[in-house]
């Protein structure tokens, strides 16, 4: 006696019956969120545990796991994997942003007590420690001039150099240029300022100062376009790249010469993306408290020569006032750090207006 | 305002590799002549060492003698530039400067060659893009980019600012490969009407398109991959399409190839 199998028709197990699905309702995991916070907070006071921080992690780690449960229950394992990922990455993302309002609530709030007239219209030149005015006049000038030599400096050389890089360069020569140029990334901003002095301060200011060596905010701007030059080089370079290459035949097929290819048609192209590098690197370079110290010296007066004598700069000045033994100067240092982060922040958003400007709209 | 083009023992190398061995053509003023072929049979690489783009690439050089109306393109004292003005070139792809207005695309061969008179531009975008029949649809917005125009419309503008420099020759490297049937036979009326003025040397797949718009056809071809591209057959349109004297255009355009 045999046993014939009929063979059951069934679909095949990815193939589900209906295209719709449980939810969880709308209201489901804000509620979890409440209610995970409002548990958490339960447990770390009532057992005396910490504090609000310690609520807030607790109250997550409890979200991530209530709404795992529920979202397993009702929805299916990949839809409360889905959510649990969800929520973690939302979490990062408020992690990483925390820090930033942060820097920028404390500089608003503690910054703005010497925002006035004094602050931006003079220096620290006569100004004691028990002087309540006294301002950063002279440190913007120096900040202002620095940045713009050292601009001028890295912009031309850091932009004709990736220009090199990418439409001459061949072989091993440009291959060492790229490595040094790596290289020259990972130099601590200190040791600029080391071989500034040692090269630009001790040995060549000199000549021009009757043969004594002095400080100058020029030998401050060459530090800052040393530490500037790797940053402009690999972001054009990369910019450069990115600009296909039937653009560059397009120009070659109507007998454009190499040269104004570049410049008219290569350049503008990846014009956007080499200025962000570029005001990437001149904001690092207005940071940079180091070489401004060791080559420039700092100085309380206002010296609009950046050629001779000392001068000061924002990010120094803020260095010099927050270690500063009177009870006036940790204002005037929140004060300088807010000037700075807004002067970045102008200057950025100024120039990406500009290279927008030159893009025709859509 | 059109020349005729000599290939003696044309060969062509990306590196060490060999793309084409020893091609000897002749190219007749005024007429359109279409390389077809299998991929990767060097059609394309011929077009390109015509005016000097094959050197482009890193590593690639070109062997043989290449002449336009007697004058060798390859002489060490010849001008890159000078070749390239008058031998235009249209890409596969639409590849119109994006920085660039539509009238800016138009004359840059002229502006990036020192042309500034205005009056001289004006005239001289109107007259490409007439001629590649572009004209009735940009005319009111020749101050928008060029990329925002369609893929069809965008490879026309490449041709009108080909045109727009005068070349004697326009090599266009499968023009219509990215196109739609009806941008397609736009350009193909267009070859019809440039035939007057220009020579043309078209690089195609569609073996349809190159029996409609040429009066002679080049067949590439290769043994094998890795080996380099020679021409087969080169004969009138015609002849290739109703009776080649060879087994594998036959072959090859009966769809019995490989």
């Amino acid at each position: 006696m045999t046993t014939t199998l009929t063979p059951r028709r069934s679909r095949p197990p990815a193939q589900p019956d209906s295209l719709r699905a449980r939810r969880l309702p709308g209201y489901a995991a804000p509620a979890l969120a409440v209610l995970a916070l409002l548990l958490s907070a339960g447990i770390v006071y009532g057992v005396d545990l910490g504090g609000p921080v310690l609520v807030v992690v607790f109250g997550v780690l409890l979200y991530l796991a209530g709404l795992f449960t529920a979202a397993n229950a009702v929805e299916g394992r990949r839809s409360a994997r889905n959510r649990v990922w969800s929520a973690l990455i939302h979490s990062a993302l408020v992690l990483a942003v925390l820090p930033l309002a942060s820097v920028v609530w404390t500089l608003v709030s503690k910054g703005t007590a010497r925002l006035d007239g004094d602050f931006f219209g003079s220096s620290m030149n006569n100004i004691g420690a028990r002087d309540a005015n006294g301002g950063a006049y002279h440190a913007i000038v120096g900040t202002l001039q620095q940045v713009g030599i050292a601009t001028a400096i890295t912009v031309p050389l850091g932009v004709l150099c990736a220009i090199y890089i990418v439409e001459y360069g061949r072989g091993r020569f440009a291959f060492a240029i790229r490595f040094f140029v790596d290289v020259m990334t990972g130099i601590p901003s200190i040791v600029t300022g080391l071989f500034v002095l040692a090269f630009w301060v001790l040995i060549v200011s000199p000549w021009f100062n009757d043969g004594r060596p002095s400080f100058s905010g020029f030998a401050a701007a060459l530090a800052l376009s040393v530490l500037m030059l790797p940053t402009v080089v690999r972001s054009t370079e990369e910019m450069l790249r990115l600009v296909p290459p039937p653009l560059r035949e397009g120009a070659y097929a109507l007998g454009v010469p190499k040269w104004k290819t570049i410049l008219r048609v290569v350049l503008p192209t990846a014009l956007p993306g080499i200025v962000t590098g570029i005001m990437l690197s001149i904001a690092r370079a207005a940071g940079e408290t180091a070489p401004v110290l060791l080559v420039a010296g700092g100085g309380a007066a206002i010296n609009f020569n950046p050629f001779e004598n000392n001068q000061s700069s924002l990010a120094l000045f803020v260095y010099q006032q927050a270690g500063e033994a009177s009870k006036y100067s940790p204002a005037r240092a929140w004060t300088a750090a807010l000037t700075l982060v807004v002067l970045v922040l102008v200057l950025t958003v100024a120039a990406k207006l500009l290279a927008r400007r030159n893009r025709l709209g859509r | 305002m059109a020349k005729r083009i000599d290939a003696t023992d044309v060969t062509a190398y990306y590196g060490g590799f060999k793309a084409i061995e020893n091609i000897n053509l002749t190219v007749e003023p005024k007429t359109v002549t279409a390389l077809i072929g299998p991929s990767g049979c060097g059609k394309s690489t011929f077009l390109r060492s015509i005016n000097r783009m094959h050197e482009v690439l890193p590593g690639a050089r070109v062997e043989g003698s290449l002449t336009i109306d007697g004058q060798d393109v390859y002489h060490r004292d010849v001008d890159v530039t000078a070749v390239r003005r008058m031998i235009g070139m249209v890409f596969q792809r639409p590849n119109p400067f994006p920085t660039m207005s539509i009238f800016e695309n138009v004359v840059a061969g002229l502006r990036l060659n020192g042309v500034r008179k205005k009056s001289i531009l004006d005239e001289a975008a109107e007259r490409a893009l007439r001629s590649a029949n572009l004209w009735d649809e940009v005319k009111d917005r020749l101050g928008k980019p060029g990329a925002g125009l369609s893929g069809g419309q965008q490879q026309r503008l490449c041709i009108a600012r080909t045109i727009a420099v005068e070349p004697q020759v326009v090599l266009m490297d499968e023009p219509c490969s990215a196109l739609d049937p009806i941008s397609t036979l736009a350009i193909e009326d267009l070859m019809f009407q440039l035939k007057d003025k220009f020579t043309i040397i078209i690089v195609t797949h569609n073996m349809q398109q190159a029996a409609r718009v040429s009066d002679r056809t080049a067949f590439f071809s290769i043994e094998k991959t890795g080996d380099p591209g020679r021409l087969i057959e080169y004969d009138n349109t015609q002849k290739i399409f109703s009776n080649p004297s060879q087994k594998k255009t036959e072959d090859y355009i009966t769809g019995r190839f490989g």
